[in-house]
């Protein structure tokens, strides 16, 4: 196994050029949505507004805007966070979604049925079904790519290296050191997802961000899909205890009563 | 805000409320079916048959409406077998939706046989095949072949409630309850359709008192457990301030279990009843899927 690889996204230095987006779709060749023709949002310049199974890459923009001359523009660009615990990998009933030898995780395409189970078990939104191939599909990390030594598209045709890849240490030495420099500025920078004892064992694409994780649309505390399963299988378990011993008391009661009466029962 | 809100919509709709709907029946009526060859009467036997065979039919409508659900329906078999590593087996016991797979699978096999036997008894099978199957499920090996399809009967009308649990979906994943409560409305709809069914299919006043007595009871755990479920969404329960929250109050509370309870407790026509019950399983699986569906993770986060 290759040394686990992934990226570190520093938010403050993306400028929202989208030219992550556009390598990430001219390389994994993504079709257009609506064949181009595409509706805008309307109350934003971001008109991908998401990452789906046509868009694996999706640069978010939050405005946040108090009066005319007070506000500032936040700039992420998403992508699949390539846990080190993965819900869709857990949960896929395929076996499609596996861990690749880069510990990234990828959706093998001609495995996957198009359950869906793995889009409602990614706490992030990641991934959904591309309409062409009926298939669940998110971001491979450029699988293809790093198997022949090159970089993921996007993070080769990001301007101002708001997208680093790298070996995944190497990348939390380099994101720890930016946010201390940030933090002697006087700007209050957190990391979300490098730390492997924090949620999910860390994240293989992990972010710098100078806001709470919710106002990027990041959960605080994503958790595995299977975290309820013991609790929900229990107490369906428990419920269809007591509906048998109903089931078995009351009809058997019913039916010595009846019998006790002379009814159908001493048939 | 919960962190569920964050997650994207699987796009399970139409076809896997239905599947839920009919799965949940076809599982209660099966579990009944067993109960009543194992603790009930001869005259309960009619009831016990149509039990089955709800089974039956329900397991092969549920894998039907499980396959033209996928994206890519030709592909179902991935869900058994490991396309790619033939004939290893594809199961995953941590997965609802990988042993859900199997269990269908399993509950077909089983209901199919325990209603080939039912069939047999009454002389309606006319292929010399199927007559064959069905007369060798009889007796001893009718029962074990009834509790085994009994048993993951119910099994299958709660695993779907599981499987919702088992994501990062708002109001599915938020509290611990719907497995039960599907388990519950299963059971309630399977006993209202064999209420129904059983009329026809020469049961006894008797049998159908009994089934309807049962149904009364069922009813009361499933609101019971209901109303666990809403508790257990604490401030989440805002997302009931909708139009599926009017369905689930007024369709699933009021239409789908008080109704029926009050016509259960006034000794109504028990068919009145039974299909209010069945409306109230429909409406609840209806609810309970569009109300999380409708919540999309780019709109929350836009404020939206």
């Amino acid at each position: 196994m290759s040394e686990p690889m992934g990226f570190f996204t520093d938010t403050t230095v993306c400028i929202g050029c989208k030219a992550c987006e556009v390598a990430c779709k001219e390389w994994n060749q993504l079709p257009a949505e609506n064949g181009g023709v595409r509706e805008l949002s309307g109350d934003s310049y971001d008109n991908t507004r998401k990452l789906d199974g046509i868009h694996w890459r999706h640069v978010r923009f939050i405005e946040q805007f108090k009066g005319p001359y007070d506000g500032r523009w936040l700039m992420m660009s998403d992508v699949c966070k390539h846990c080190v615990q993965a819900g869709c990998l857990e949960v896929c009933p395929t076996g499609a979604i596996i861990r690749t030898q880069f510990d990234t995780v990828v959706i093998q395409s001609d495995v996957c049925n198009g359950c869906r189970a793995c889009i409602a078990a990614c706490p992030f939104g990641v991934i959904d079904i591309n309409p062409v191939s009926g298939t669940a599909q998110k971001c491979t990390l450029c699988y293809d790519r790093l198997q022949v030594g090159l970089e993921p598209a996007c993070s080769k045709a990001c301007p101002t290296d708001s997208i680093q890849f790298g070996a995944i240490a190497e990348l939390r030495t380099r994101a720890e050191k930016r946010v201390a420099q940030l933090k002697s500025q006087g700007v209050a920078a957190e990391l979300y997802g490098a730390s492997p004892t924090g949620p999910l064992g860390g994240l293989n694409s992990f972010y710098l961000l100078v806001d709470k994780p919710e106002v990027y649309g990041l959960p605080r505390h994503p958790e595995l899909p299977t975290a309820n399963l013991a609790k929900s299988g229990g107490l369906s378990m428990a419920s269809a205890a007591v509906l048998g011993l109903l089931a078995i008391v009351g009809l058997r009661k019913r039916r010595m009563d009846e019998q006790g009466r002379g009814g159908p029962g001493n048939v | 805000m919960s962190d569920t809100f964050f997650s994207g919509a699987p796009h399970w709709t139409w076809l896997i409320i239905l599947y839920f709907f009919v799965g949940g029946i076809a599982g209660g009526a099966s579990f009944l079916a067993a109960v009543l060859d194992w603790f009930g009467g001869p005259e309960d036997r009619p009831v016990a048959r149509s039990g089955y065979n709800v089974a039956a039919v329900g397991a092969i409508v549920s894998g039907a409406l499980l396959t033209i659900d996928l994206g890519r329906p030709l592909r179902f078999w991935h869900m058994l077998f490991q396309s790619a590593n033939l004939p290893a087996v594809m199961f995953k016991g941590w997965s609802p939706i990988s042993f859900g797979a199997w269990a269908i699978l399993a509950f077909g096999l089983f209901s199919v046989l325990a209603a080939l036997g039912g069939m047999a008894e009454e002389g309606r099978l006319h292929n010399p095949t199927l007559r064959a199957v069905g007369g060798a499920v009889h007796g001893g090996l009718a029962k074990l072949v009834g509790a085994v399809a009994g048993l993951l009967g119910i099994f299958i009308a709660g695993y779907t409630g599981v499987l919702l649990s088992v994501t990062n979906r708002p109001i599915w994943a938020d509290g611990p309850w719907l497995g039960a409560l599907f388990l519950a409305s299963g059971v309630s709809t399977g006993t209202a359709a064999l209420i129904l069914l059983g009329r026809r299919r020469g049961a006894t006043e008797q049998a159908l008192a009994r089934l309807s007595a049962f149904d009364t009871k069922a009813l009361v755990v499933e609101l019971l457990v209901l109303v666990l479920f809403v508790a257990s969404l604490g401030s989440l329960n805002k997302v009931w301030v909708s139009f599926w929250g009017l369905i689930l109050l007024v369709g699933v509370v009021a239409f789908g279990i008080l109704a029926p309870l009050w016509l259960h407790l006034q000794r109504r026509p028990v068919a009145s009843a039974a299909r209010l019950v069945l409306l109230g399983g429909f409406l609840l699986r209806l609810a309970t899927i569009f109300a999380s569906e409708g919540i999309e993770r780019y709109r929350v986060t836009a404020g939206m």
